[in-house]
């Protein structure tokens, strides 16, 4: 059973997807402890993999007995172990969450909400664990047709903002079937360890430069890499606040996972790098969305949109992680997977807990929430830190890794983005905080009568999940050197 | 070069096709248009796939039960590799499965807004 372990990461919540279906049209009550359990048992057979990866090294499972290259192949290396890690413990955070939401936005639709909560986390997964490039596609697709579905379920524009994400989500999903179909014609193989043994002796043939632009396009539609990410700010806004705390942390980060693997496990770092300069162009892309998405979601007043916009710059620091393709720059890339999606996860996380109690998210209306719901707000500033990037919260380390690697790699620019957009963040966050936390100055001198405040704190369902994140973002921060040491350092692809 | 497009015919109506879908999907104002217009492009790759596994005069991957007792089925030269169908029949199910999510898209942003065209649903948004 527990030697099974990398299979069961996928397989328990693609069954109890519609186990959750049966009963939950039963008894509609079941669907949430039944979740729970399937999230559960699929982060510790996670933590289970994990833990095997570090002792023993890399796992190889062959599907039904299968050998590669015929068959499909699960492969979980270090990388792989530690974002299936974060996936899992992130679904489950954010299932723990939903139950009041979703009560209260979706009333009606909660037996099919959590169906297809399963089948998203499944396609992530999925896509994380598999070693064969087809099994990846039928993944991505599985993840973004739940995630379609999802997002058309949220607020009065949410259909329209689904079927641009529907059209956008196809031509790069289409776009990767391609990328297959040209590798598999010269190559003949689809399990990507055998691609990199063959691929080599093929890197001047036009065929597999084609492949190779048509897996970049697809992916970076997929992460919405600027400037294909035009799907992304009305998706996230309009849907379902679990929906979109679900979403926004592991989408955009199981594409840039995606990423590093094909630029250097199916193809080595030599083509990606040397042989045509993709790094270098990922790189300014990389730039102008940190810069463009910080700068657009200053001039948003929702507060849920105006995090979209700073999903899109954060994407571009991964990315440009992966365009300085040097070790400080992919460490940083890396761990800026995990910090991130912590990130990204508590701030979605409280906009869902803030709309949940006042039904509210624009900026200016945010006044008295520190005196509401205090606890919220304070991992909501602990997020703001991090994105900002100081020290000890996370996001800091991961932001100086990509500092080393822009020094190490001589591009002097990247610094001065990754500086710039630190400090355009500043200024956003502090926009929020002033609305939530500084009292208008009116009502001070007039009286000085404290406004009698309700406190109006999270419920417990909600509560728990923000403060691990926070907590986990506080302690990501002062744990970085561990991980680092521990997991990336191993997970950094062969060649750096 | 004339030689080059016949021989190559079906390559070059996958691309005509999926042009075709791709402008449709991009261009077009009406939402069902857009579908028809990815439908076509993911019809067109269908072609693409079966084309690379298309071979005059193959048989069968069948050893046991096959013609001479499977001698052709041996030789990759004479038989006829059906991997790139299988991987369509998987593609196939995923391709319905969008057009149906797609579809009950539609239909819900057409009980909303009453319309199919984009400018019209862009315009009653604001």
């Amino acid at each position: 059973m527990i030697s099974q372990s990398p299979v069961l990461v996928v397989v328990i919540p693609l069954i109890f997807a519609f186990l959750t279906l049966l009963f939950g049209l039963w008894r509609k009550g079941l669907c949430y402890p039944i979740t729970l359990v399937a999230l559960s048992l699929s982060f510790l057979a996670s933590l289970h993999t994990l833990n095997t990866v570090i002792t023993s090294g890399t796992i190889h499972y062959y599907l039904g007995g299968w050998n590669p290259p015929w068959g499909i192949e699960y492969v979980v290396d270090h990388l792989s172990a530690f974002v299936l890690v974060i996936v899992s413990f992130i679904a489950l955070l954010v299932a723990i969450y939903s139950k009041k939401s979703v009560e209260q936005e979706l009333p009606e639709k909660i037996v099919y909400f959590y169906c297809l909560f399963l089948l998203q986390v499944t396609g992530f997964l999925g896509i994380v664990i598999t070693g064969d490039m087809f099994n990846l596609y039928v993944f991505l697709e599985i993840a973004s047709l739940a995630g379609y579905a999802l997002i058309a379920t949220g607020e009065d524009g949410a259909p329209f903002a689904s079927f641009n994400y529907v059209i956008f989500g196809t031509i790069g999903a289409c776009f990767y079937l391609l990328g297959v179909g040209y590798l598999y014609i010269v190559t003949g193989s689809l399990n990507i360890a055998d691609l990199s043994q063959i691929l080599p002796n093929l890197y001047h043939s036009k065929v597999v430069l084609v492949a190779f632009a048509f897996f970049l396009v697809g992916v970076s539609i997929k992460m919405a890499l600027f400037p294909l990410h035009v799907w992304l700010p009305d998706a996230y806004t309009y849907a379902p606040s679990t929906v979109t705390a679900l979403l926004a942390p592991l989408m955009t980060k199981v594409g840039a996972y995606v990423m590093i693997r094909i630029m250097f496990t199916v193809f080595e770092p030599y083509f990606s790098i040397e042989l045509i300069p993709v790094t270098s162009i990922l790189g300014w892309m990389a730039a102008g969305a940190i810069i463009f998405g910080a700068v657009m979601a200053l001039a948003q007043t929702d507060l849920k949109r105006m995090l979209a916009y700073i999903l899109v710059s954060e994407v571009g620091y991964i990315t440009l992680g992966i365009g300085l393709a040097n070790r400080n720059g992919l460490t940083g890339a890396i761990l800026h997977i995990l910090n991130d999606a912590f990130m990204m996860l508590a701030l979605f996380l409280v906009v869902g807990a803030i709309m949940y109690r006042s039904g509210k998210r624009e900026i200016p209306q945010l006044r008295y929430l520190h005196r509401k719901m205090p606890l919220t707000m304070a991992v909501f500033v602990i997020a703001a830190l991090s994105v900002i990037g100081i020290p000890p919260t996370c996001g800091f380390f991961s932001k100086w890794y990509l500092i080393l690697g822009a020094i190490d790699a001589g591009k002097w620019v990247f610094v001065a983005v990754l500086l710039i957009s630190s400090l355009l963040n500043v200024i956003l966050f502090f926009r929020v905080i002033e609305s939530a936390y500084l009292e208008p100055v009116a009502e001070h001198s007039s009286g000085g009568s404290e406004l009698a405040i309700a406190r109006e704190e999270s419920p417990l369902t909600m509560l728990i999940p923000i403060l691990i994140a926070g907590a986990g973002i506080m302690s990501f921060g002062i744990l970085s050197g561990k991980i680092i040491s521990t997991i990336i350092q191993f997970a950094i692809p062969i060649g750096f | 070069m004339f030689d080059f497009i016949v021989s190559k015919y079906n390559y070059w109506i996958y691309v005509i096709l999926m042009m075709i879908g791709f402008y449709a999907m991009i261009g077009k104002r009406n939402l069902v248009k857009k579908i028809i217009g990815m439908n076509l492009f993911q019809t067109a790759i269908i072609l693409f796939f079966v084309s690379t596994a298309a071979k005059r005069g193959g048989t069968l991957p069948i050893i046991e039960h096959g013609h001479d007792h499977g001698a052709h089925a041996i030789e990759a030269a004479a038989y006829i590799n059906p991997l790139p169908h299988v991987l369509m029949l998987t593609a196939i199910v995923v391709m319905v499965s969008t057009l149906g999510v797609a579809l009950a898209i539609v239909i819900a942003i057409y009980r909303r807004y009453n319309t199919l065209e984009e400018d019209e649903i862009l315009r009653q948004r604001k």
